[in-house]
């Protein structure tokens, strides 16, 4: 299972109810504002870190780079564009647009 | 869709009600997804297991109090209402607070129920 | 917003002829809306109205009809618990045409 998160790990607990719910396995792609805790040294790093060693996770290139954090992604999370954001939909039998 | 497939649907409740329109909005979409006898399974957890909270008095914020409306939906052949442990746990209440009978899961356990949905829709 | 008027009382409905505070409903306001509908409401109407409110009372909503259907067949009996009985007494559906004699809003769900 595919889930998407799309908000702040600092604003909302969404992220890390993804992550506390989500069966292993699955994959998570982080968008817009989720992508900040895809970033090296923000408060969630060590709590998605972990959450690598279960889940394959993305973060969609364009909204690092629209935020100028293109360079600061941290290590273990892959980038995808958005044919990659598509592929990723179609590569799973479902998803979940965590709001 | 096609006529006569049934899929299985999930709604994920995460969000206290009054606060936000999306308890009421999503019990809304519940009722009419319903309508169209697909398999329904509604999950509360964070804060949405406030949702299903006995006693709820709504006189005072001239709001309207639709938590009878849970009630309901045994008689729409809803049945599948799954509750986290966890999060039941961290707002200080247990089953018995609860209006309706659920089934209290683990976190482990709903994320495998996810996984085996079709559609799974956030609230 | 518009109105209708019941012996010398006024009371506002939406632009589809529903009540819009249910709490202001009375048996005559029942009639005057049946009569607008074009239905001449027997005891088997009454028993249809008084189940609809008392199901709202219970649980906030006017039913789906297929819920209603299944629920008047367990109170009042099977024979009455099908959709022909109750298009029979509510032609233009028991949902809609029912609960607008009742004062309930339009059931969830309901186009």
């Amino acid at each position: 299972m595919l889930h998407i998160v799309n908000k702040s790990p600092a604003e909302r607990n969404t992220l890390e109810s993804c992550l506390r719910v989500a069966a292993p396995g699955g994959a998570i792609l982080l968008i817009e504002d989720a992508v900040y805790a895809a970033t090296r040294g923000n408060a969630a790093e060590a709590q998605l870190r972990d959450a690598l060693s279960r889940f394959k996770v993305y973060a969609l290139a364009p909204d690092l780079d629209a935020r100028g954090m293109g360079d600061r992604i941290m290590e273990g999370v892959a980038t995808v564009d958005y044919g990659g954001f598509v592929d990723l939909v179609t590569e799973h039998k479902n998803c979940q647009s965590w709001l | 869709m096609s006529e006569g497939t049934v899929k299985k649907f999930m709604f994920v409740n995460r969000k206290a009600p009054y606060g936000t329109v999306y308890a009421l909005e999503a019990l809304e979409v519940v009722l009419i997804t319903a309508a169209f006898d697909q398999d329904v399974s509604l999950v509360f957890m964070d804060d949405g297991v406030f949702q299903l909270k006995k006693g709820q008095q709504t006189k005072g914020i001239e709001n309207k109090n639709f938590s009878p409306t849970y009630r309901a939906l045994d008689g729409y052949d809803i049945e599948k209402l799954y509750v986290e442990e966890e999060a039941l746990a961290a707002r200080g209440l247990t089953e018995e607070d609860l209006l309706v009978d659920v089934t209290v899961m683990s976190r482990a356990e709903l994320g495998k129920l996810m996984d085996e949905m079709d559609v799974v829709l956030s609230f | 917003m518009s109105s209708i008027e019941v012996n010398g009382k006024s009371y506002e409905t939406d632009e589809e002829g529903y009540l819009v505070n249910l709490a202001e409903w009375n048996e005559e306001v029942g009639n005057y809306l049946a009569q607008t509908e074009s239905v001449e409401l027997t005891d088997s109407h009454w028993e249809v109205i008084n189940f609809l409110r008392d199901y709202y009372n219970e649980f906030q909503i006017a039913p789906a009809v297929r819920v209603l259907t299944k629920a008047i067949g367990k109170k009042l009996g099977p024979e009455k618990g099908t959709s022909q009985y109750l298009y029979d007494l509510f032609p233009y559906g028991p949902a809609k045409q029912a609960c607008k004699i009742a004062g309930l809003p339009k059931p969830t769900g309901c186009v």
